[in-house]
């Protein structure tokens, strides 16, 4: 780095952006956050300074975890999230092993359709997925969404892990070989340990993405009962009068702080997942 | 993918080893396959089946519960001649444009602001990635607040600042909507680009700037002739990923305003929801979802090529 002019050049380079910065993207969970601990008398009188919360309650969270499927709908999430990353991280190892490190006929065929079914976005298929999860009668289950998530989730495990696995030396797994270890146990007991962190990657990604998941969700679970954390909210939690913010907000803040958390212990990973795609090259 | 060098260090096939079973499983192509089964077959079923189905479906007049009837392209046609498809292209390739621009100047900017050595670095960097792994249709909710009508916490600072009089309806009114999802989409997808251009910016040698400040080279000029070249193919990539899932971006729009007010924020995703799902033709409906495929489908021929290239 070239050596900055004193603080002043120091304060304009770094510490004003990046004040604006993080003040314009944090500053929506900071109105979750008070919006949620704001009794109705403040939220809805335009005269009081809405900016900090006067008198903070906790009725909103009360009346939501009573008076709403909120639990349910968290229980639903958690479920299918770990389900779907669980299933994912599997088949995307699976996939991302041979296509990585083996030579056989249509391989190149494979890796360019994992590509593919990557990006090829979520809105060119719901409407046939829909009249497919029909026929098959599993409307209003979560099995709709367990079948279905993993196909925005497999290909992308297999697309990040292909890298982690590319890194791991051939002599390790060769040596394991002339020992006597199977493909198989060469991969499970040589390639797979050293590959954690990808794995780990693979898996909070995947996780982060099913909690996100909106669309399918949407289309396939019409019952309250069986009802996803965004989905339950944006659908039923938004009614007609106005008295609702309160309690939306605290869902909000609630239905994101298992994706938060689990992204702040493992931040690292998942940053490195983020970038291993598309700064490898 | 590369010709592998260590091809003269693999071991040599042991006595025998083809004719048992566990040799036939040995085989590269035998164990490539076998692992490939379980996730090719996935796939197929529900991505590549679906997606030809899709095409299928856009040939019919095809309500739900009913059966179909062939109908070629007259769905297309239709479509063709309807000025609300005209008026979702243009706000698909509007919101696809400008949010572009914008998560891509912010990005760098962020990223260029990052890369200065700070204490608490790790830590800020945690913080603006937040937008991008909170659920979006839970942050949309704080978005709707934000830009509720009576109590927009915005028309609260611009009345209190005396710059309007009275405040906007942020999402009732048709460019002000727009804009809305704008400022929205790019304060979620805006820490994307900015952490994996840092990550991009990182591997960068700072004695390529010494060097260049040496040659008397200004900060401008390092950017142009060092920064920008080497982190040139993130750019691209980090950019046509972002470009591809705006294309097909739902759940924002579709939390924030529904497509409306009067269809002047419906793109083609939250369209064919209407069209296929509320409205229950399915053929329409996916043949609205079909049209963003030509220019998807450049975007992502050309992005497989170049990470296969990589």
């Amino acid at each position: 780095m070239v050596a900055g002019r004193g603080l002043g050049s120091r304060a304009l380079r770094l510490y004003l952006p990046l004040a604006l910065f993080l003040v314009g993207m944090l500053f929506p969970f900071y109105w979750m956050l008070i919006t949620s601990i704001k009794p109705n008398r403040e939220l809805y009188n335009a005269r009081i300074m809405p900016l900090i919360v006067h008198q903070p309650t906790l009725k909103h969270y009360v009346d939501l975890l009573y008076e709403t499927n909120f639990l349910t709908w968290t229980y639903n999430t958690m479920l299918v999230a770990v389900v779907t990353t669980v299933v994912s991280v599997v088949l995307g190892t699976m996939m991302a092993y041979p296509l990585a490190r083996m030579r056989f006929p249509g391989a190149a065929v494979v890796a360019i359709g994992v590509a593919a079914t990557y990006l090829v976005p979520q809105p060119l298929l719901f409407i046939p997925m829909s009249d497919i999860i029909n026929r098959l009668e599993l409307g209003n289950t979560l099995t709709a969404v367990m079948l279905t998530y993993p196909t925005l989730l497999i290909p992308f495990c297999a697309w990040l892990l292909m890298g982690y696995f590319k890194s791991v030396p051939r002599e390790l797994e060769d040596a394991a070989r002339i020992d006597g270890a199977s493909r198989l146990q060469a991969m499970t007991r040589i390639v797979l340990p050293l590959c954690t962190p990808g794995l780990l990657s693979a898996g909070i990604f995947a996780f982060t993405l099913a909690q996100n998941e909106f669309l399918y969700a949407l289309i396939f679970l019409a019952k309250s009962d069986v009802r996803t954390v965004p989905v339950g909210a944006i659908t039923e939690l938004i009614r007609g009068d106005v008295f609702y913010w309160g309690q939306l907000m605290a869902a909000a803040l609630l239905g994101s702080v298992p994706v938060a958390v689990i992204y702040s212990f493992f931040v690292e990973y998942y940053v490195a997942g983020l970038t291993a795609g598309s700064v490898k090259g | 993918m590369a010709v592998r060098p260590a091809t003269l260090a693999r071991p040599a096939p042991l006595a025998g080893r083809r004719s048992t079973l566990r040799g036939v499983l040995e085989r590269e192509g035998v164990f490539s396959w076998l692992m490939l089964g379980p996730g090719v077959l996935f796939l197929l079923a529900f991505v590549a089946y679906p997606f030809f189905y899709g095409i299928f479906l856009s040939l019919e007049d095809r309500r739900v519960a009913s059966p179909g009837i062939f109908v070629g392209l007259a769905n297309f046609a239709t479509l063709a001649h309807d000025a609300v498809f005209w008026q979702v292209t243009r706000n698909t390739f509007v919101y696809v444009a400008i949010t572009t621009v914008l998560k891509l100047t912010g990005g760098l900017g962020m990223a260029l602001v990052m890369n200065q050595a700070f204490r608490g670095r790790n830590l800020a960097r945690a913080f603006l990635l937040l937008p991008f792994i909170v659920p979006t249709a839970l942050s949309t909710i704080a978005w709707m607040w934000i830009l509720d009508p009576t109590f927009s916490v915005v028309n609260w600072l611009l009345v209190r600042a005396g710059v309007i009089a009275s405040g906007y309806s942020f999402l009732g009114n048709a460019t002000l909507a727009m804009g809305s999802l704008i400022v929205v989409n790019t304060w979620r997808g805006m820490p994307f680009y900015g952490i994996t251009l840092l990550a991009g910016l990182q591997t960068i040698s700072s004695d390529l700037y010494e060097a260049a400040a040496i040659d008397g080279a200004t900060s401008v000029q390092r950017f142009r002739y060092v920064t920008l070249p080497v982190i040139k193919p993130v750019l691209i990539i980090v950019t046509m990923f972002s470009v591809i899932f705006t294309f097909g971006d739902f759940q924002l729009i579709y939390a924030l305003t529904h497509g409306g007010p009067a269809n002047a924020t419906h793109v083609f995703s939250t369209w064919a929801f209407d069209i296929g799902m509320l409205a229950g033709q399915l053929g329409m409906g996916a043949a609205v979802a079909l049209a963003i495929l030509p220019a998807l489908a450049v975007l992502i021929v050309g992005l497989t090529f170049y990470l296969r290239r990589e």
